[in-house]
């Protein structure tokens, strides 16, 4: 018997492998067991009520998609007086997660949906900073380590901030967050894209800009993993382009101690399910009795260190 | 990616109400110079699919390409008797050009049933129904569950020319009285068909309304249905995420009778709204 158990940022999982926010509604439970799940993360909220971007909001690529949703959102009581308790009677932890114009409303807003129901909340810091011209909170570090310091001070429940990708150095806003007292770092959201449709001459998605996600932004998230990985002592949730039980094990090789998978959920409503039997096979096969032992473990080249790694020759 | 041959089995049937459907295509034959009908064994999940519902195919990879979203396709055929389910569609783009190349014996991954369908109110007594195009084929289930509930169906279906006309066969074996109306003889306009409408309204009153397929249609049942304060109801079709109000990319504007709009999901809200909700899609 494998113990796939995992304990990440003070959530005690039944198993690594959760989905991403934003890639499960209500609808998924009339296809899939949630139960089996290591966690349940909820889509993104924020304070007010909004409707989300112009569409169309959706493109498709080989192996990705570039959307643009625009965090459509209901607000805090619609989540904790419907969301939470739908997905609360499944068993494995509910993760609600939050986004907002300021460092102030993020703090604001976790100390109301703070709720024994809840065990950890992800703050999505992908978002415009208003104070900042809307530049993204997770693009500074500085702005990164506010938001968490104002949830902190608001919420005694566990923080996991959930980084961008669109970032020179990620493992600086890794650390920064874990100075403010995050309890888990989330790598990465998506990757900021375009579209453009030559025949009309016009840009593909309603917001212009998207992000990127699906499975072939697996090589970037992995190594910006890693590098967080190497970066910080707590855990890395890895995030992007999983699609497979050995995509999350080479995550969690690369130093995730869990992971989320996103778009797939979209295409193969089968593929955490999936990917759970998958691991558990592996740690079989590998004679693995733990599946917290991957984390970490991938056998690199000793002759080479990680700052050579931070600059490739290319 | 081989997630494919590795698809969740079905779930217990009761169980959970949708799942991955692992169909078999009986046929994928072209039906005229546009529409093929592929018609396919599905299991006891798929065949509880009702008229306006949808499935979500994954399309198969052909030697130049792998469409990485799912298609939604609305359900044209529901064939109980003999485990089969029908789909009825033009070859636009990837997605289609993939489903073409679909042969008999091969296997076909259809998430659903999906989506809110029509629905008939109790003691509706004559059903109208307008469509064009591919939009056709989201009515013809529509015409049997208005039969089985004992009502009447006079179906008007409206194409570019007499030979892209599609489903008369199928409207008629469900018990569908169809008239047929197309640009090339010039009787498709909408105040034509307005006309057409109101005479059969005349001879046995219309207590409710059916569309899909056109902004045209649409608007004419908005106003035809609110002229005979009866119900009527719209098909909407769009491109979609993930079938299942997950992503919310599909979304549309839904006005609800304070004329408050909000954005909502085709694939979960709907695809069938109400004709007086939907402004324009
Ligand atoms: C349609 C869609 C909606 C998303 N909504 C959110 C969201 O509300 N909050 C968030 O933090 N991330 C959101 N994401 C990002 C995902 O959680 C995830 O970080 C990203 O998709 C990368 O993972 P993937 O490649 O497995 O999809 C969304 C992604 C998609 C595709």
């Amino acid at each position: 018997m494998v113990d796939l158990f995992v304990t990440i940022g003070g959530v005690h999982m039944a198993n690594p492998i959760m989905p991403a926010s934003g890639s499960i509604a209500e609808g998924m439970a009339d296809l899939v067991d949630l139960g089996k799940l290591g966690a349940i993360v909820l889509k993104t909220i924020t304070p007010d009520i909004r409707q989300g971007v112009k569409p169309p909001r959706v493109v498709e690529y080989t192996d990705a998609t570039l959307f643009s949703i625009g965090i459509p959102s209901k607000g805090p009581d619609y989540l904790l007086n419907h969301t939470v308790p739908f997905f609360a009677r499944f068993g494995p932890p509910v993760i609600a997660s939050i986004s907002a114009d300021t460092a102030e409303d993020f703090g604001t807003l976790a100390g109301y949906i703070t709720d024994p129901r809840i065990a950890a909340i992800e703050a999505n810091i992908s978002c415009p900073n208003l104070r900042a011209h809307g530049r993204a909170f997770g693009m500074d570090p500085v702005a990164a380590a506010e938001v968490i310091r104002a949830m902190k001070a608001n919420t005694d429940l566990p923080i996991w901030a959930k980084l961008t990708p669109n970032v020179g150095d990620i493992a600086e806003i890794a650390r920064a967050v874990e100075d403010a007292g995050a309890d888990a770092v989330v790598t990465a959201n998506a990757i900021l894209g375009m579209g453009i449709n030559a025949e009309t001459m016009t840009p593909r998605l309603g917001n212009v800009v998207g992000g990127l996600t699906g499975p072939a932004v697996k090589p970037v998230i992995l190594r910006m993993v890693n590098q967080c990985a190497e970066a910080v002592k707590i855990p890395v949730i890895g995030c992007g382009g999983i699609a497979t039980g050995e995509d999350v094990v080479e995550y969690m090789l690369a130093g995730a101690s869990a992971v989320q998978i996103g778009t797939m959920n979209f295409v193969h409503t089968a593929a955490m399910e999936q990917s759970i039997a998958w691991v558990t096979d592996y740690c079989t096969r590998k004679n693995i009795a733990r599946v917290a032992e991957l984390t970490g473990a991938l056998k690199l080249p000793v002759d080479q260190n990680s700052e050579q790694r931070g600059a490739v020759a290319l | 990616m081989t997630m494919t041959a590795m698809a969740k089995p079905e779930a217990p049937s009761g169980c959970f109400p949708r799942a991955e459907n692992r169909c078999h295509v009986v046929s994928n034959a072209p039906m005229n110079s546009e529409y093929r009908l592929l018609v396919v064994d599905a299991p006891e999940t798929g065949l509880s699919a009702y008229a306006g519902q949808f499935f979500h195919l994954l399309c198969p990879a052909t030697a130049t390409e792998q469409p990485f979203l799912r298609r939604p396709m609305s359900i044209y055929r529901i064939d109980r008797e003999n485990g089969q389910l029908g789909f009825l569609y033009k070859v636009t783009g990837k997605g289609t050009r993939a489903l073409a190349s679909l042969a008999p014996g091969d296997e076909l991954n259809a998430t659903g049933p999906l989506g809110v369908g029509f629905s008939l109110p109790e003691g509706t007594k004559h059903v109208a129904m307008v469509a064009r195009g591919v939009g056709l084929a989201t009515l013809a289930p529509l015409a049997r569950m208005a039969r089985a509930q004992g009502a009447m169906v006079t179906a008007i279906l409206s194409a570019r020319a007499p030979e892209f006309l599609m489903s008369r066969d199928e409207l008629e074996a469900a018990g569908a009285r169809v008239i047929e109306v197309n640009d090339v003889a010039g009787n498709s306009a909408p105040q034509e068909v307005i006309n057409r409408l109101r005479d059969i309204h005349a001879e046995t009153p219309i207590d409710f309304m059916a569309t899909c397929g056109s902004n045209r249609l649409l608007g004419l049942t908005r106003d035809l249905c609110s002229e005979w304060r009866i119900p009527g109801q719209v098909a909407v079709e769009a491109f979609m995420g993930c079938g299942l109000g997950m992503c919310f990319a599909c979304v549309v504007p839904v006005r609800d009778a304070q004329g408050h709009e909000e954005m909502k999901r085709v694939c979960y809200d709907g695809p069938v709204f109400g004709v007086e909700e939907v402004t324009a899609w």
